[in-house]
């Protein structure tokens, strides 16, 4: 089942497939940022695949994850002596991601599409052409991590007020905050 | 400001006037804040705000373990938290690979469908009210008040259940179930029967509700509904049946689908739900008895859960629609990223288009037949 879902998927995108996994029954594809819309047009049109229902998107920092594949923690040997990993091969991840969570009403499938987003260009072209119901993800997505969604049609904040400084699911910002005053503008 | 609408809907002409509906409003459910344009009566823009119960819920689940995280999702929806917790507790299971003894399974379908009929009977009832129709929110919420002093009778706990554990259950069900559940049927079924009289076939309440926001099946599904205000709309969708998770699949019940996806329809799949999530704890509660005494409630789980590399979604069709947490995992003991995805969310950001042209009056009884659970959706 999923190996048939992975096939589709691969004959559908063909070259547009950067790297494909499966874990617990999950399938997930990673395609380049900028042809997302062109992606999501295909797996929602292909009427094999037939992806039709935008499920959820949101935004996931790698921050952690960077740092350990840029450092390589170094490792205690059974005799003290210090043995470091080897060091990872190519350049690291991009920092972001955001993962669109698709689903075939017709055929009950699911698929997780990702595309990695680096910190020196926050930007996803917007999906709200495709389904509105990337209208408030996306514009929770801008709002949490700072990432921008070209095309989108009212890109504010969601759930933080609009002078409210930072993106607080980024990895870097503390958990308490840091110590934010409130602005109020009267006028 | 040129008054486009009014012309091309031939309402009167004039000014937009800005109205600011919540967030503390009694009307509001919860602190929620819509800005409304409207040109007398009629809605002619809305805009929702969201984010005044904001506590960062997925930002805390970054710095607590998986266990630690069960109460958090209690906070998420006060009408159903127990639904809550199981798709938590479902998608850790997934992530682990962890199989769920079935006597626990059972228990979990016995009290997430308890959840279900509290969460509608709290709708039915607080619809009516903003309706100007009183008596049934008593009938309905002394029911729901039975159910939660099973729950709090189970678990120590009314509404914050924390109900479940990673791989199972804490407990059984106690020895009196059987006699309690025999009381409350039958005045959970009387309840329904006579809200049912009061409201259905009432002159007053079908002009407030049939036609009121009507959304079509397109519409929906463009908008990300699931739920009861999807299967309003016509669409035959719930993932008890389109993707049984648990035990679902051994159970035999209807999936109630509306025409015309408006209030009246909102309000009548509830009806008919809370009449079936009966049946299901009827099953259920007929496979539990089954089964031994002695028979497990937890699958082998470490105390310390640190689950292998890797990112999972589960969902599960809460009482209003397709409740998912994406998890994803580094290897510690606490989530990487944790994504709630609550389906009042996706619901009420069509809250504009569904007011559009609707007199205010209706956007009050479109709020209130949406469920809009302000700590599920601002998380």
């Amino acid at each position: 089942m999923t190996m048939d879902l992975l096939k589709g998927v691969s004959n559908c995108l063909g070259p547009l497939v950067i790297a494909s996994s499966e874990f617990r029954g999950d399938v997930t594809v990673e395609v380049p940022k900028a042809r997302i819309t062109e992606v999501l047009v295909r797996l929602r049109d292909d009427p094999a695949l037939a992806f039709d229902f935008l499920v959820d998107l949101f935004g996931v920092d790698n921050l952690d994850l960077y740092k350990k594949a840029a450092k390589p923690e170094k490792k205690t040997g059974g005799e003290g002596d210090a043995a470091e990993e080897p060091k990872p091969e190519g350049p690291p991840p991009p920092r972001f991601e955001v993962n669109y969570l698709l689903l075939s009403l017709s055929t009950n499938r699911r698929l997780q599409v990702k595309v990695r987003v680096p910190e020196d260009d926050l930007s996803v072209p917007s999906v709200t052409g495709l389904w509105k119901a990337a209208t408030w993800p996306e514009r929770e997505t801008y709002d949490m991590f700072g990432i921008r969604f070209p095309g989108h049609p009212d890109l504010r904040r969601l759930l933080m007020w609009d002078e409210f400084p930072g993106h607080p699911l980024r990895k870097d910002y503390p958990l308490e905050g840091r110590g934010e005053v409130r602005i109020l503008r009267y006028e | 400001m040129a008054n486009e609408y009014a012309v091309n809907t031939g309402h009167s002409t004039g000014d937009y006037v800005t109205i600011n509906i919540g967030p503390s409003h009694p009307a509001m459910h919860g602190t929620l804040r819509v800005i409304a344009q409207t040109d007398g009566e009629t809605v002619v823009k809305a805009d929702p705000e969201i984010g005044y119960l904001h506590r960062g819920v997925e930002k805390l689940g970054e710095h607590l373990t998986y266990h630690q995280f069960i109460p958090i999702t209690d906070r998420l929806n006060y009408c159903s938290a127990i639904a809550n917790n199981v798709s938590y507790e479902m998608a850790v299971e997934k992530l682990m690979g962890i199989e769920v003894p079935e006597k626990a399974q059972l228990i979990r379908v016995i009290m997430t469908e308890l959840a279900r009929i509290a969460d509608h009977q709290v709708l039915v009832g607080i619809l009516g009210v903003d309706l100007g129709a009183f008596t049934p929110f008593f009938y309905l919420i002394i029911q729901r008040e039975e159910i939660y002093e099973i729950f709090e009778w189970y678990n120590g706990a009314r509404l914050t259940n924390t109900f479940g554990r990673i791989g199972g259950v804490e407990a059984d069900l106690p020895d009196d179930f059987d006699a309690r559940w025999r009381e409350l049927k039958p005045n959970l079924l009387k309840a329904i029967d006579e809200t049912d009289k009061l409201l259905t076939h009432n002159r007053i309440w079908m002009d407030r509700t049939i036609g009121v926001t009507a959304f079509s099946p397109e519409d929906a599904l463009a908008w990300g509904f699931t739920g009861p205000c999807l299967r309003a709309c016509g669409v035959k969708r719930d993932l008890r049946k389109d993707e049984p998770y648990g035990l679902y699949d051994r159970f035999t019940f209807d999936v109630p689908v509306g025409k015309n996806g408006d209030v009246f329809d909102r309000y009548m799949i509830r009806m008919r739900e809370m009449e079936e999530s009966i049946k299901i704890i009827d099953q259920a509660y007929a496979m539990y008895r089954e089964m031994a005494p002695d028979a497990p409630l937890m699958a082998k789980v470490p105390k310390t859960i640190k689950p292998p590399v890797g990112e999972v979604y589960h969902a599960i069709e809460s009482p209003n629609g397709e409740l998912g947490f994406f998890i994803k995992s580094d290897g510690s003991e606490k989530p990487y990223r944790i994504k709630i995805r609550p389906p009042c969310y996706m619901i009420y950001q069509a809250f504009p288009e569904l007011v559009k042209g609707e007199m205010i009056a209706d956007l009050i009884a479109c709020l209130s037949s949406l469920n809009i659970i302000a700590g599920e959706l601002d998380r």
